[in-house]
Formats: C-alpha cells, sequence, structure tokens
C-alpha cells in the first residue's frame, strides 16, 4: 500500500517537473512569432497559450500517451513483476529530465520527446531484455521522426510559395492580403479543428460521425475566419511606416492570420509533447493502483488535465521570460513568413497526435522555418544549428537510454 | 536556455547594407557644403566638412567590417553570400571616393576656378544625386526578400535603377563638358593645379560610377 503511494508520488512529482519544463521551454515555439511582430502582448500571448496548451493536451494528447505508456514497452513481459515497469518509468523520466537539464546547459538543441523515448527503449531493451522492446512501434516512432520535419517543411513550402504568388508579389499586396489572409485563416482552423476531431476525441468519450465531423469542423472554422475578416477589415494603412516598409501594412494583416495558427501551434504542442510528462505517469499509476499491467487500461482524464495544467504552470511562470527573448530573435520570421511555419508544423503535429505518433514539436517546426527558406523567404537560416541538432538526433537517443539504465538499477536496488 | 528556433536564424545582412548605403550617401552629400567652402577659399570651414567625411567614412568601413564578420559560409540565404559582399563593395568605395577626392583638394589647397566654380558645384551635386538613387534602391532590399525577388517589387526596382543610369550618363555628360571648360582656361592656370583639377574631376566623377556599379549589382540579384 505505502510503496504505490510512494510510486505514484514519485511519477507524479518527475511527471509534473517534466510538464514544467515543456511549457517553460516550447511554449514559445508557438507564441515567440505573435509577440515578436506585436500582434500579441506577452500577457494574451501566455493566456492564449494556457488555453490552447490545456485543450491539446486533454482533447488530443490521449493516443500519444498511450503510445508513450504501453505502446513501447511489451507489457505481456512483465506480468509476473509489474514493479520492473514502475521503476523503469521513473527511470525513464528521471533520465529525460537529466538529460534536457544537461542539454540546456550546454545549449543543444535536444527533444524532450527524443529523450523519453530514447530513455523508455534503453531501460525496457538493458535493464530487462531486448523483447522487452516493441520494435516495429519503435521503428515507426522513429521513421515519424524524419518524416515530420520534412513533412512541415514542404507544406510550410507549399504555403509560403501560395503567399507570395496571391499577395506579396502582386501589384496592390495589401488589397489582396486582405482578400486572402480569411481564406487562410478558414483553412488553418478547418485543418486543425477536423484533424482533432476527427483523431483526438475518443479519449474524451465523444465520437461523431465522419459528415458531422466535417459539418462542425466548417462551422468552427468559418466563425474563426468571420471574426478574422471583420478585425481585418479595421486594418488602415499607415503611411508614415509604409515609406520604409512597404510591407508594413500587410504583415499586420498577416498579424491577426498568425494569432490563429499561434493558437493552433500551442494547442498541436499541447497535444504531441503532454504525452513526454504523462505517459509514465500514467503506466506508474495504472500498474501502482491495480497491481498488475493491463495492456487494455483506459487513460483517465486526470492524468492528462495534471499534464496539461504542469505545462500551463510551466509557460505561465518561467514561460514569459523565453518567449521575450526568443519573439527578440526571431524578427526574421514576420507574419507572412511565421504563419506559414506554424500552420505546416501545427498540422503535421495534429496529424501526428492524431495517429499516437510522439514526434518532436520543435524539430517539426525547425523543418517548417527551413521550408520557408527553401522557398526563399527567409534572409539568413545558420545551418550550423541544423548540423547541431542532426548530431543531436544521434547523440540524445543513447545518452536518454544510458541515463535510464543507471537510474533503473538504482531504482531496482532501492526502492520497496 | 538554448532555443533552437531562436538560434536557427543567422544574423540578417539586409538592414545593415541598407544602413551602410545610408551612412555611404551622407558621407557623398557632404561634397555640396565642401566643395562651397573651397570655391570660396574658406579652408577653415573645409577642414571641418573635411572631418565630418572622415567620421562618415570610418563608420561606414567598421559597418562593413561586421557585415563581412556576420556573413559565414554557413549561413543559408536566398541569394549567393558573394553577391551581397560584391554590393556591400562598391557601396564603401562611394564613401571612399568621397575621402579620397576631398583630401586631395585640401591637401593641396586646391584653387578652383571662378569661371568653372558654377559649373563645377552642378557636377558634385549631380553626383551626389547618383549616390542617392543608389540608397534609394538599395533600401528595397527587404521588400526584394519578402517577395523572394519576383513581382511587382523587381518592376520597382528596375525603375529605380534605370533612373540612377540615367542620372550617371547625365554626369558623365558634364563631366566631358567640365574637362572641356578647364581645357578653354587651362593656360591661365598653374600646371601643376591644372593637372590636379582633371583628376579631381575624374575623382568625382567616380563617387556615380560606383553608384551606377550598387545598381549593377542589385540588378545581379534581381536575376537569381
Amino acid at each position: 500500500m505505502e510503496a504505490q503511494v510512494v510510486y505514484i508520488g514519485l511519477a507524479a512529482l518527475f511527471g509534473i517537473f517534466m510538464a514544467w519544463g515543456i511549457g517553460a521551454n516550447d511554449v514559445a515555439n508557438a507564441m515567440a512569432t505573435s509577440v515578436g511582430s506585436k500582434a500579441l502582448t506577452i500577457k494574451q500571448a501566455i493566456v492564449v497559450a494556457a488555453v490552447f496548451e490545456f485543450l491539446g493536451a486533454v482533447l488530443a494528447g490521449g493516443a500519444v500517451t498511450d503510445t508513450v505508456r504501453k505502446g513501447i514497452v511489451d507489457s505481456d513481459l512483465l506480468a509476473g513483476s509489474p514493479e520492473l515497469l514502475v521503476y523503469g518509468m521513473l527511470a525513464a523520466l528521471l533520465a529525460a529530465g537529466t538529460w534536457l537539464f544537461i542539454a540546456s546547459k550546454n545549449g543543444w538543441p535536444v527533444s524532450t520527446t527524443h529523450s523519453i523515448v530514447g530513455a523508455i527503449v534503453g531501460f525496457a531493451a538493458v535493464g530487462i531484455g531486448v523483447d522487452a522492446v516493441q520494435w516495429g512501434m519503435v521503428g515507426e516512432i522513429v521513421l515519424s521522426w524524419v518524416v515530420s520535419p520534412l513533412t512541415a517543411g514542404f507544406l510550410a513550402y507549399l504555403i509560403y510559395q501560395s503567399v507570395q504568388r496571391l499577395i506579396l508579389r502582386q501589384e496592390d499586396p495589401l488589397a489582396k492580403a486582405k482578400r486572402y489572409v480569411p481564406v487562410y485563416i478558414f483553412l488553418a482552423a478547418f485543418t486543425i479543428t477536423l484533424v482533432t476531431i476527427l483523431k483526438g476525441l475518443k479519449h474524451v468519450g465523444l465520437t461523431i460521425s465522419l459528415r458531422d465531423s466535417y459539418i462542425l469542423a466548417i462551422a468552427i472554422a468559418a466563425g474563426i475566419a468571420v471574426i478574422g475578416a471583420l478585425i481585418i477589415r479595421r486594418i488602415q494603412p499607415d503611411k508614415k511606416a509604409e515609406k520604409n516598409a512597404h510591407f508594413y501594412t500587410v504583415e499586420r494583416v498577416f498579424g491577426i492570420l498568425m494569432i490563429v495558427t499561434a493558437c493552433g501551434m500551442a494547442f498541436a504542442h499541447g497535444s504531441n509533447d503532454v504525452a513526454n510528462a504523462i505517459g509514465p505517469l500514467a503506466a506508474v499509476v495504472s500498474v501502482a493502483q491495480t497491481g498488475v499491467i493491463t495492456a487494455k487500461s483506459t487513460l483517465p482524464i486526470w492524468v492528462l488535465a495534471l499534464g496539461g495544467a504542469g505545462i500551463v504552470i510551466g509557460l505561465a511562470t518561467f514561460g514569459r521570460h523565453v518567449i521575450a527573448t526568443v519573439g527578440k530573435k526571431i524578427t526574421q520570421l514576420t507574419p507572412s513568413r511565421g504563419f506559414a511555419a506554424e500552420l505546416a508544423a501545427a498540422t503535421t503535429i495534429v496529424i501526428a497526435s492524431g495517429t499516437g505518433m510522439p514526434v518532436s514539436t520543435t524539430h517539426t517546426l525547425v523543418g517548417a522555418v527551413l521550408g520557408v527558406g527553401i522557398a526563399r523567404g527567409i534572409e539568413a537560416i545558420d545551418l550550423r544549428v541544423v548540423a547541431r541538432i542532426f548530431v543531436s538526433w544521434v547523440v540524445t537517443i543513447p545518452a536518454g537510454a544510458f541515463l535510464a539504465i543507471v537510474f533503473f538499477s538504482i531504482f531496482k536496488a532501492i526502492l520497496p | 536556455m538554448a532555443n533552437v528556433l531562436a538560434n536557427i536564424f543567422g544574423s540578417s545582412p539586409v538592414r545593415p547594407l541598407e544602413k551602410h548605403i545610408g551612412i555611404a550617401f551622407s558621407c557623398a552629400k557632404q561634397l555640396n557644403a565642401f566643395f562651397a567652402a573651397a570655391i570660396k577659399g574658406d579652408w577653415e570651414k573645409a577642414t571641418a566638412v573635411r572631418g565630418e567625411i572622415e567620421r562618415l567614412e570610418h563608420k561606414a568601413d567598421d559597418l562593413k567590417k561586421e557585415i563581412r564578420l556576420g556573413l559565414p559560409k554557413s549561413l543559408f540565404m536566398p541569394v549567393p553570400r558573394e553577391d551581397l559582399l560584391e554590393l556591400l563593395l562598391v557601396q564603401d568605395k562611394i564613401a571612399n571616393r568621397t575621402r579620397d577626392v576631398s583630401g586631395i583638394v585640401l591637401g593641396r589647397r586646391l584653387p578652383i576656378p571662378a569661371e568653372i566654380a558654377d559649373q563645377f558645384l552642378e557636377f558634385v551635386d549631380r553626383n551626389v544625386d547618383a549616390a542617392k538613387q543608389a540608397r534609394k534602391s538599395v533600401r528595397e532590399l527587404d521588400e526584394l526578400f519578402t517577395t523572394g525577388f519576383r513581382g511587382a517589387e523587381v518592376a520597382l526596382v528596375t525603375a529605380l535603377i534605370d533612373k540612377l543610369d540615367e542620372i550617371e550618363t547625365d554626369t558623365d555628360d558634364k563631366q566631358a563638358a567640365l574637362r572641356g571648360a578647364v581645357y578653354a582656361i587651362e593656360d591661365t592656370l598653374n600646371p601643376v593645379d591644372a593637372v590636379f583639377m582633371y583628376q579631381v574631376i575624374e575623382l568625382t566623377g567616380e563617387i556615380a560610377d560606383m553608384a551606377e556599379r550598387v545598381g549593377r549589382r542589385l540588378e545581379l540579384l534581381l536575376s537569381h
């Protein structure tokens, strides 16, 4: 009995700490562009992020969390000694947290998702046995790590090309922007809403028919687009500002769109990254409570809500500082470019969340930014950082695995 | 805290380049005041203006070094790095020529003949116009980047460069006329002064030449 409380308590502690870290660091990926281009104030950005990260975690985070908690480790093998799963998940959480701490101190661009998955594979493969890992699923996950940045990049390339052709290269870009941006708003809201409804709502207990899903998505998206169009209509050109930067007012119009995609990005991030903190916790909880490992156990919604809350606390406390800092450095990502990258990334991530694939939200966004860069939309991209990201891909998995094995051995020895 | 998104962006050369041409033009613009003072024989004023020219030329040099250092080979940009560096180089030459010509005139206390004074000032002014047009053109760089070097913006910049060519041709004509005018009064001048007079005319004319080359470099960027 007491052991159960200790395990759940520890898992919750580590899990919330992970969620806090995820919220603090990654919220900038979704909101910094809006704050940097003054489409939102920091206060507004925090509120928006809090709402949508939480919604994303609870409404759409279930599938990925399931993958992390029971898709990687073969629980049948552990039926005889369920406490091993508990030690392992605790070790994985601690390992991932430690690796992220080390990486951030050194400025390495590592991913929370890669860390936790590497840690879980590590403790299972070495701590228990090679057969304990469902290598098929692991293979799919690794493949998704390659596919997601590429897909986001390709989508961002297409979206930005369309923006250039339809709006930026035209004679009167402001008029074209006022005409087409509401359409982009509709598309952005529609895509994310639809994918969420189709794939993500199972864990909230809602099932909607295919036809109704489309209708609902269209309705919600149309509503948002109309509101957006009304706000855009009131934007007047600023003659003084236009003298130095012809596209000043055009970018303000895109700013409205970017708020929508920032919401989408926050939602997507919550849906995919909550699993990094909550997946292991959920595994520990279900084993500790029932004493058995049941592959069929459902994910309690309070676990997702706890993860969402942890993320919100993280972004509200430390996230402000990160948003402000990052917002100053990404001024190249003006709204016309930023929205293309965010929409591409958010769509890719939400689809991944829907299919239960834990992807790196940060690296997906970077892929999207590179896609805009290839469409000649970015003034200067530092390829050395891109190279460092590739290196971090290779290093993170063994590092996380190694740390998890170490902690696993320690826990096996000292915990009841 | 390392944020991947923030670090992905290298330092963009676009704003610094626009700032640099602004400094180069401010430098060239001083020539109007400089030559006005030189013609009047007010060498004290001329020295003060030349001090300002030197200060601006150093500022341009410092910015040039900064931009070069901020453009490592690892930077991925929509246009080749070399083209941007070449543009920077000719922009800087506008400031250099300004310094050179003012240095010679001040150093020799070169007397500019009253007969050609007005014509000469007009010539200087036209060269400064060329530098101004170059600045106007380069300031479109960030808009060019936004549109991916295609579309309506290209037509706009091409028109600006055409105007720049026109101004440069005008300075060529004025230069030829000025040389003719000096030739006509050559015998009345101190022979050494006369030779330096021709040199000063040529160096001043190079300011418009450099401005025109800025236009050429911009055209090259447009062709990508």
